[in-house]
């Protein structure tokens, strides 16, 4: 993984340091808090909770791909695990009666998760690269074929539900309520979030990092890659575990789409596209994804196609993320440089913008004409209505996709000047080694 | 009994055929370009679709020679304009580029052709029984499909075996760097490469299309087997990508049939009126224990012999 760019270094000793590394994590959990005062619609509350999921769910995920190069495509078998687990303990103890309130059942997810990466762990990590990616595939793909086959436990297609409310009350919480439920997500959003920022501080989280950037060396000074691997996998088993438990209790049912490989990738996408080399990336890309499919999937019908282009996207042009990219700004604004850059994207944005445009309007012209074209060809789009059978909305939408590329690739390399020119400056005021 | 080992393996070999047609363009690319190409299956479910398109307007026999060429083409530009640029970000960016463009290709297909089957018949001209065997009808286009698959082997070894591009193809397979070095127009074999690959992937999806389901979902059921078979075979290895093709195919075609002679999951599946039993093996909801054998044998193999079974090249 050569796009990823290792963590500084920070002995956080002066005082400035520590009271901004605190003040952050202080700031987080107070919007956590203040969020469903501001919006506190059903809607908005479900969105949020999908998100803290989203965000436990693609940081676990990060732990293996970004920290330790572990490129999986089967990361969703311990979160539906655990999701499973879940669901199941709680039909057990609300059925035994026995006193354990909801909030616990997360950590038992998350043991689970932890138990199968133990068990599925070893073998799938002797080895990184492709050849762990094959595996993490085939073992995916084993433990979601199983769930057809194990009936008993996987429910098959109609999958295992569970009633919530049955557990032991605390605290007064009856966990009916959606409020509760996002309170329930934030708090453990915030325990696994620390824990998993700990975990890339400890000896042991630049020990991943090692054995991403060079097995090799590591295995020269006497560490196993095999052991370390391994390990990180458990941990990442733990995590994913546990947001899969969260999600079982969010929804009240686990079933095969869990473990499946479509589960997987979002994991994959969300991290991706929010940024892998930084901790942030992977909690920006599951807000991000959230927000994005909850929002475009009453927009259009072919949001999953837009998913996919943007993820492409991503790893064409900007393969650090969102986050990667926004960072890669900072020693320009502290060199004053910022404004360069702004003013060459400026140029570059309506014309870009109307490439996009071109491009949505095209894809959402097929996607009309192969759903209903004979039923109803009127299409709405950016408040507009057009007449998809003629050719003039065709022509519209290839006008404004070529028009705009020709346009936005003069723009894009005034942007790179710039970019080089306030990076030359930058460097210069010694802002970048 | 004799009649189930006999129709088991020739459609185990015919499906192991198909799978080999995959495998070798996947198996070539990733020896070449070093990435492993995850919207192969992609590529085979746009020769399928693409098949049925094409044959709805012009007929079976022109779909079957533009489809592979429409979706080789497709392939190759591919390769030029993303994975080509993606490259300078390393093999993991190249890897998740396909990861990428397999999931654009199955949106694609559901926007364009819907997420149910589509009506991609057997041409008229092969669509009566062949033989008889045991009071069952063999028909004409599955040993069509079989002797389509073995006629592409045959020219895809002598193509590596005599031309110079199967030269080179053969010298990456051991020395990538070599070739390199020899001072080849790399760029392009890469493309024509892919394309090949790409359009081989297509030939697959065109003469199973009719045979099989054709719709959005097969690639996402064949594709994790492909994978399987070159991790099982060696990757990097044509033989082994045969060997384990083959295996992979009669192994799950006996399993489905095993299951469907005890008549206690497959009770109400009389073999005659089911379409097909390769059917089956796409269809995870009637086939058990089928679908899970692959990946235990990946799984299995992994364990004890990491390298597959005829691979020399650590990955």
């Amino acid at each position: 993984m050569t796009i990823v760019t290792p963590l500084p270094l920070r002995a956080s000793s002066t005082r400035r340091d520590a009271l901004r590394f605190y003040g952050t994590w202080l700031a987080v959990i107070l919007v956590i808090l203040i969020l469903p005062r501001v919006f506190s619609s059903g809607g908005s509350l479900t969105t949020f909770s999908l998100a803290g999921i989203s965000i436990i769910f693609a940081l676990s995920y990060n732990i293996l791909l970004g920290q330790t190069g572990l490129l999986s495509f089967g990361h969703a078998v311990y979160y539906g695990l655990g999701g499973f687990l879940a669901v199941h303990a709680i039909n057990f103890l609300g059925a035994a009666k026995w006193p354990v309130p909801l909030p616990v059942v997360p950590l038992i997810g998350g043991f689970a998760g932890l138990a199968f990466a133990l068990l599925l762990g070893w073998v799938s990590t002797r080895r990184g690269g492709t050849a762990f990616a094959m595996i993490s595939l085939g073992v995916g793909e084993l433990v979601a074929s199983s769930t057809l086959i194990l009936r008993s436990f996987f429910g098959g297609e109609a999958g295992i539900t569970t009633n919530r409310t049955k557990l032991l009350h605390s605290f007064g919480f009856s966990f009916g309520l959606q409020i509760q439920i996002y309170y329930l997500v934030a708090a453990w959003t915030i325990i696994a979030l620390v824990a998993m920022y700990a975990l890339t501080r400890t000896p042991f989280g630049r020990m991943c990092n090692a054995v991403r950037d060079n097995p090799e060396r590591v295995q020269f000074i006497g560490f196993d890659p095999h052991v370390i691997r391994f390990i990180a996998f458990t941990f990442a088993g733990f995590f994913a575990g546990s947001a899969g438990a969260l999600s079982a209790i969010n929804f009240e049912i686990a079933n095969s789409a869990y473990l499946g490989a479509q589960q997987s990738g979002l994991a994959l996408f969300a991290a991706y596209i929010g940024g892998i080399g930084v901790f942030i990336g992977p909690i920006v890309g599951a807000i991000f994804i959230t927000y994005l499919s909850l929002v475009l999937s009453d927009l259009s019908s072919v949001w999953q196609l837009y998913f996919g282009l943007i993820f492409i996207a991503v790893v064409a042009f900007a393969p650090e993320g969102i986050a990667g990219l926004l960072l890669r700004h900072r020693p320009i604004w502290r060199a004053g440089e910022i404004m360069r850059v702004l003013r060459a994207y400026l140029v570059a944005a309506p014309p870009t913008a109307m490439m996009l445009t071109g491009l949505v309007l095209g894809v959402e012209i097929v996607a009309r004409h192969a759903v209903d074209s004979r039923d109803n060809p009127m299409m709405h789009l950016f408040g507009l209505s057009m007449d998809t059978s003629g050719p003039l909305s065709w022509a519209i939408a290839a006008v404004l996709t070529l028009g705009g590329f020709a346009i936005a690739r003069v723009t894009w390399t005034g942007v790179a000047r710039a970019w080089d020119d306030a990076m030359t400056a930058a460097r210069a005021e010694g802002y970048l080694t | 009994m004799s009649e189930l080992i006999f129709t088991s393996t020739l459609n185990g070999i015919l499906f192991g055929m198909l799978l080999f047609l995959m495998a070798s363009g996947l198996t070539v690319i990733y020896s070449m370009l070093g990435v492993l190409n995850f919207a192969h299956a992609g590529f085979y479910m746009l020769g399928a679709f693409f098949g049925y398109q094409l044959s709805r307007w012009f007929g079976f026999w022109p779909a079957l020679l533009i489809a592979p060429l429409a979706a080789g083409t497709l392939g190759a530009a591919v390769e030029h304009y993303g994975l080509r640029n993606v490259h300078r970000n390393g093999h993991a960016a190249e890897l998740l580029f396909t990861f990428g463009l397999a999931y654009v290709i199955q949106e694609t297909v559901q926007v364009i052709w819907g997420k149910a089957p589509v009506d991609y018949r057997v041409p008229e001209l092969l669509d009566f029984p062949a033989f008889t065997v045991f009071s069952t009808n063999y028909p004409a286009y599955k040993v069509f499909m079989l002797a389509m698959a073995l006629v592409i082997f045959a020219v895809l070894l002598l193509g590596i075996k005599r031309t110079r591009i199967g030269m080179i193809v053969q010298a990456a397979l051991t020395h990538p760097q070599m070739v390199a070095h020899l001072g080849h127009n790399v760029g392009q074999i890469f493309m024509l490469v892919f394309g090949l690959g790409t359009a081989l992937a297509a030939v697959a999806g065109v003469i199973a299309g009719p045979a099989l389901v054709t719709q959005s979902d097969m690639a996402a059921l064949l594709g994790p087997i492909l994978f399987v078979v070159i991790v099982v075979g060696g990757l990097g290895s044509l033989p082994g990508a045969l060997i384990a093709s083959l295996l992979i195919g009669l192994l799950q075609t006996f399993a489905v049939a095993i299951n469907t002679s005890l008549g206690s999951l497959f009770g109400s599946l009389d073999p005659a009126h089911a379409p097909s039993l390769l059917t089956d093996i796409w269809n995870v909801s009637i086939a058990q224990i089928a679908p899970v054998l692959p990946y235990l044998l990946l799984v299995l193999i992994l364990i004890f012999r990491p390298m597959g079974l005829l691979g020399t090249r650590a990955t």
